[in-house]
């Protein structure tokens, strides 16, 4: 049962992240899922003196309301304070970073937080606490919370998708008919912040950024059509997490060292692959 | 006792730590901010991010082969694999219709999975000196020795000079590639170098304020230094002495207390320093450019005023009164624009009568006279429709300078009428 839980888990972040990081790489914006996945530390902090407990929702909400002030403040760098957008990002989620651990390793020695949780998660342990469901049937709570969010995920990008797709592939047009491009800029950063608190929380920020970039990229390689694209990347995601899960247990070494190991595997032997045909089609219909 | 009486006993040997940790941490990011200029030049700031996540498969393969913690072999290791990360991303990029942030991201997380599924290897391996090797992760300042001060120095100096004598190719480099290709600079050889000097920097900078903050240590002190100046050898002063200040500071303030990491300190001084530059750098700060915004409203909301006035009193009389003005501001910025203008002696204001002065009719006709002329030029020039002409000249008459005014002039030939068959007042 426990390999059943820990695949599930791995499956639903690699299905949220595919599908936010499809648009990210689109975007060009994959490295803010990275400084967001680091700036959350701050967030989780106040949350926990707040509230007072390490129990899930409060951490959630305080950590995606930093992912999100960290994309705020990038976007006021850039935009307002014309530094250039790359420094602007490197600028802030390490400052974000810096203060998280500062907070924590100060006033917050009893809290459930520690960096090495933050960077490569706790997947293993993910079944320790687990949810009645139906009779018998058990789920962890980390893959509760991520099926949910996942479910919200899809149905937002399902209603969003026109505009989400416009404002990624075509800003131009967008601005000259008036979609609203800041609106959707910050709906799909809520996404990709909320998927990246949710999932950090079991598979670590490293995991995260893999998936994020890594199934998205390999399907983009291998499909013009950016519906497809997005299936792909969660097939993609899926696979990685089940031949990484089984790699880690063969090994015996980290799952979530593992299945980033194998988005890097696969990732090179479909570049190889297209690479050596030649074909760099670069345009996306819908 | 107070601070001044203190001094003598922070030089005994009890603070001996203390000052290694803190001069250690000032020389290593210094070393760091300088060569992290390019970095942030080249519009490469993220790299320093992947460099510092990749060098930890390096650094775990190096302990596999030799099964010692000796900092040379970690170096190497290091090294190696931080340059193999920048290769990669550079050679993906090269060869696929993927952008750089996604290989970037694609590679530092792939590598740091790889570095982990090898840590974790080793530690489940049962081998008692692997112990340690996290620091590699978060850092660890405070047990830095006179040794590792040694090395800072060391990579510090050969930065530094390096730096010095290929600023000309660096800055090449960093500015436009395809020119100083033309120019006969070997790019490829330039750029790895400077790959070089970077992921060395980062490999040894990286075990006293770990992965995630090492990026910072490159990238913030240059994104303050830019607000600062335009020269790069000042950009490069600047952030060298912001990030040696910053490392020296941060280890103070970290060890004022008990649990204070030395690392986070560190980033947090440096990011006050730049975000304080940001705000208030001399012309390119945010408050500088917010000034330098209000004061081209005033200057034109005056010129505007000094218009309309001028063209009543063309239209009719001496005296105007102030209800006249009302189209072209709301009355509350009007007031104070007039008392403005009334404060420079350019107009008087009686009861709600406005008499322009002889200065100010000097003025108002300088501001028509260059509507008019550009006007002109551009019915001339761009054979611009009459109803198209003058809500462009509307705005560029605010910003032309006398000397522009003077070649227009002898460009157009001292006209005497605009195309709206108006006088040009000179």
């Amino acid at each position: 049962m426990n390999d059943f839980y820990i695949i599930l888990t791995a499956c639903l972040v690699a299905i949220n992240c595919a599908i936010m990081g499809s648009f990210l790489v689109m975007r060009k914006m994959v490295m803010i899922g990275d400084a967001i996945s680091h700036a959350v530390l701050p967030g989780i902090f106040f949350a926990y003196i707040i509230s007072g407990s390490t129990s899930s929702l409060p951490i959630l909400i305080g950590a995606a309301s930093s992912g999100i002030l960290a994309t705020i403040i990038i976007e006021w760098f850039t935009q307002k304070a014309r530094l250039q957008s790359d420094a602007s990002i490197g600028v802030s989620y390490t400052l974000l970073f810096a203060i998280g651990i500062i907070l924590i390793s100060k006033f917050g020695a009893n809290a459930d937080i520690d960096q090495q949780c933050v960077l490569y998660g706790e997947l293993e342990y993910v079944s320790l606490w687990l949810e009645p469901i139906i009779g018998d049937f058990y789920l962890p709570r980390q893959t509760l919370i991520l099926g949910v969010v996942c479910i919200i995920i899809v149905l937002a990008v399902t209603w969003g998708y026109k505009g989400l797709f416009i404002t990624t592939f075509d800003p131009n047009f967008s601005i000259s008919t008036g979609i609203a491009i800041g609106f959707w800029h910050y709906f799909l950063m809520s996404g990709v912040s909320l998927t990246t608190v949710v999932s950090f929380e079991s598979v670590g920020a490293i995991l995260v950024i893999a998936f994020l970039s890594g199934p998205p990229a390999i399907a983009y390689l291998l499909t013009g059509n950016f519906k497809k694209m997005l299936v792909l990347a969660c097939a993609f995601g899926i696979l990685c997490s089940i031949v990484g899960y089984y790699l880690a247990k063969l090994l015996d070494v980290s799952v979530a060292g593992a299945i980033s190991a194998v988005i890097g595997a696969i990732f090179t032997i479909v570049f190889v692959i297209t690479s050596s045909q030649k074909s760099k089609i670069d345009v996306i219909s819908d | 006792m107070s601070f001044w009486q203190n001094i003598p006993s922070y030089f005994s040997s009890e603070y001996y730590t203390f000052w290694v940790v803190s001069i250690g941490a000032g020389i290593i990011c210094f070393g760091a901010g300088i060569v992290g200029t390019f970095s942030y030049l080249r519009k490469r700031a993220l790299l320093g991010d992947v460099i510092s996540h990749a060098v930890l498969p390096g650094v775990a393969i190096s302990f596999m082969l030799t099964g010692v913690k000796n900092p040379l072999y970690f170096l190497i290791g290091a090294t190696t694999s931080g340059i193999l990360s920048i290769w990669l991303v550079d050679y993906i990029h090269s060869k696929s219709k993927l952008k750089p942030d996604t290989i970037m991201a694609l590679t530092l997380s792939v590598f740091f999975g790889i570095g982990i599924v090898l840590l974790t290897k080793i530690q489940h391996s049962g081998n008692a000196a692997q112990s340690g090797l996290d620091s590699f992760l978060f850092g660890k300042a405070a047990s830095m020795t006179l040794q590792d001060v040694i090395t800072f120095s060391v990579i510090a100096l050969i930065n530094t000079l390096c730096i010095a004598v290929f600023l000309r190719a660096f800055s090449m480099i960093s500015f436009d590639e395809e020119y100083a290709k033309s120019l006969g600079f070997n790019i490829k050889i330039i750029k790895s170098f400077l790959a070089l000097l970077t992921v060395i920097t980062v490999a040894i900078g990286i075990q006293s304020v770990g992965i995630v903050l090492m990026a910072a240590l490159l990238i913030t002190p240059a994104s303050g230094a830019r607000f600062l100046t335009n020269s790069i050898k000042k950009m490069l002063i600047y952030a060298g002495i912001f990030a040696l200040l910053s490392g020296f500071t941060g280890v103070i303030i970290s060890s004022s207390g008990t649990a204070m990491p030395t690392g986070p300190w560190i980033v947090v001084v440096l990011s006050s320093f730049t975000i304080f530059a940001i705000f208030f750098g001399k012309e390119k700060g945010v408050i500088a450019r917010m000034r330098i915004r209000r004061s081209n409203n005033l200057k034109i909301n005056n010129e505007n005023t000094l218009k309309k006035l001028y063209k009543l009193s063309e239209e009719r009389k001496e005296s105007i009164h102030v209800d006249q003005l009302s189209d072209i501001q709301s009355s509350a910025q009007l007031k104070t624009t007039l008392k403005r203008l009334e404060k420079k002696q350019i107009l008087s204001q009686v009861k709600g009568t406005i008499i322009l002065n002889e200065k100010g009719k000097i003025a108002a006709r300088e501001v028509i006279r260059k509507h008019r002329l550009w006007e002109i030029y551009l019915s001339k020039y761009f054979q611009l429709d009459k109803d198209h002409l003058h809500d462009d000249a509307e705005g560029i008459e605010h910003v032309i300078t006398p000397e522009i005014e003077k070649h227009l002039i002898t460009l157009l030939d001292r006209p005497e009428k605009d195309p709206h068959q108006s006088e040009i007042p000179y």
